[in-house]
């Protein structure tokens, strides 16, 4: 079989999905054996225009990490798109917008105004601001557009793959390297998962979810056997997909969501608000004002990883 | 022409939906700004639809169930008075104002707070303005 033609590429990223490839360690090796990776910013030295040079489709598979919040990275999506067979979407950000998303909380011109004037940090009296286009006597210096919405890749391009989680687990990006070893790759719009909520692989002992005090992880010791939610302490667990392995359970943590919803479900955030809501063991108003007052941020927690692919998408401004 | 908002009512099928329908067969007059939606039970109204209702255009959500006591499901107002309170919250970051979403109680005989619940939504919706900003 030919090598196959990869290119991996980040977008609003932190760069962990990236290191995520590299975590597979020697397995690294196996990826250099099937495939010639032909772009990969962070690691290796080939341009934009190497990829602009690049016939349609020649690229096999493109791993794109990172969500889409300027006009470079849609520019780049749309390019990797004409020359890619297959666009994967991969990580958090790329599937549902991730922890940037949470910038759709705001707009551009209040990130500007908190990062360039209001931060104590700054020493900026002029008021300047990045322009998009500034003449300078050597000629014109360009700078991306920030948009005020943070997308996911699908938002922008066409997507056959979808692997979630923040980031991807080694295990998963193992199967993604022999699915294309073997050229067996799923069917068209396959999220790399489980097909069911993370619940349903979590061993810990369930018995009834009734709560009555919610309680921030860092206000008690969980008992390391019991469920979670069960404890008051919010996990994402019901309305999470699973297959990431319960990583962050076994650290006595709770599900943060990472892997975006289960099949079926169109809000994750939604869902899981209602969920929590349902398990209050209490019927009085004040109680129930209380138990909500307790859930310090909700936004924040049930939209942390999916708020580019939530119903609403962004915050009224 | 001035804005005349348009809300989505989740009326129960027990209580609140025979109430607004007997408002509507004792001709009584209200805002007839309302799209009603029935549902089997309050406690069925989960958050996602709210959202979805605003996303499809709706300047107003009301949710109207059994009084708490009456349910037919024996709980599921209850349910819907747990989540609603978390969702308003949630709802404040996202910028919808509170007056935007109601939860309340009507019963099958009460087409009189029907209309008065309807009325004072609308009232108070119209002078919040449009859900999409232009």
């Amino acid at each position: 079989m030919a090598k196959l033609n990869l290119a991996i590429y980040w977008a609003a990223s932190c760069g962990g999905c990236d290191i995520a490839i590299l975590d597979t360690n020697e397995r690294i090796l196996d990826i250099a054996e099937i495939a010639d990776i032909v772009f990969w910013p962070i690691a290796l030295d080939f341009k934009y225009s190497d990829v602009q040079a690049m016939a349609d489709k020649s690229i096999d598979i493109c791993l794109f990490n990172g969500a889409v919040r300027n006009s470079e990275q849609e520019h780049i999506a749309k390019l990797l798109r004409a020359k890619s067979k297959a666009m994967v979407a991969f990580g958090a950000c790329a599937c549902f917008g991730g922890v940037p998303a949470l910038a759709n909380f705001t707009n551009r011109a209040e990130i500007f105004d908190r990062a360039y004037i209001k931060a104590p940090s700054n020493d900026n009296a002029n008021h300047t601001f990045p322009q998009t286009l500034t003449k300078v006597e050597e000629g014109d210096l360009e700078l991306p557009e920030c948009y005020d919405t943070v997308l996911t890749l699908a938002q922008v391009v066409d997507v056959e793959y979808f692997v979630p989680g923040c980031p991807p687990p080694v295990d998963i990006i193992n199967k993604i390297v022999d699915a294309l070893a073997s050229g067996q790759l799923p069917p068209v719009g396959s999220v790399f998962g489980s097909d069911k909520a993370l619940c349903d692989e979590c061993d810990r002992v369930k018995e009834e979810k009734k709560i009555t005090r919610i309680y921030r992880p860092y206000q008690i010791i969980p008992d390391p056997e019991k469920c979670l939610l069960e404890q008051g302490i919010i996990c994402m667990g019901p309305a999470t997909r699973g297959g990431c392995g319960q990583r962050c359970i076994n650290a006595n943590m709770p599900c943060r969501g990472c892997f975006g919803p289960p099949p079926g479900v169109i809000d994750q955030g939604a869902k899981m608000l209602s969920a929590i809501a349902s398990i209050y063991d209490v019927k009085d108003e004040a109680e129930v004002k209380r138990m909500v007052e307790e859930v310090v941020d909700p936004a924040g927690i049930f939209y942390r990883f999916g708020m580019a692919d939530s119903m609403l998408k962004r915050k009224r401004m | 022409m001035s804005f005349e908002p348009r809300i989505v009512a989740f009326l129960c099928n027990w209580c609140s939906y025979r109430g607004a329908d007997l408002a509507g067969t004792s001709r009584m007059k209200s805002a007839a700004n309302v799209r009603p939606i029935r549902v089997m039970c309050s406690g069925r109204v989960e958050p996602v639809l709210i959202l979805k209702a605003f996303k499809v255009g709706a300047d107003g959500v009301l949710v109207l169930g059994c009084h708490p006591g009456d349910c037919h499901y024996a709980e599921g107002n209850y349910k819907a008075a747990r989540r609603m309170p978390l969702l308003k919250k949630m709802l404040e970051q996202f910028g919808i104002e509170d007056e935007r979403v109601r939860l309340d109680w009507v019963s099958a005989s009460d087409g009189v707070r029907f209309v008065s619940i309807v009325d004072d939504i609308t009232a108070k919706v119209r002078e919040l303005g449009p859900f999409l900003r232009s």
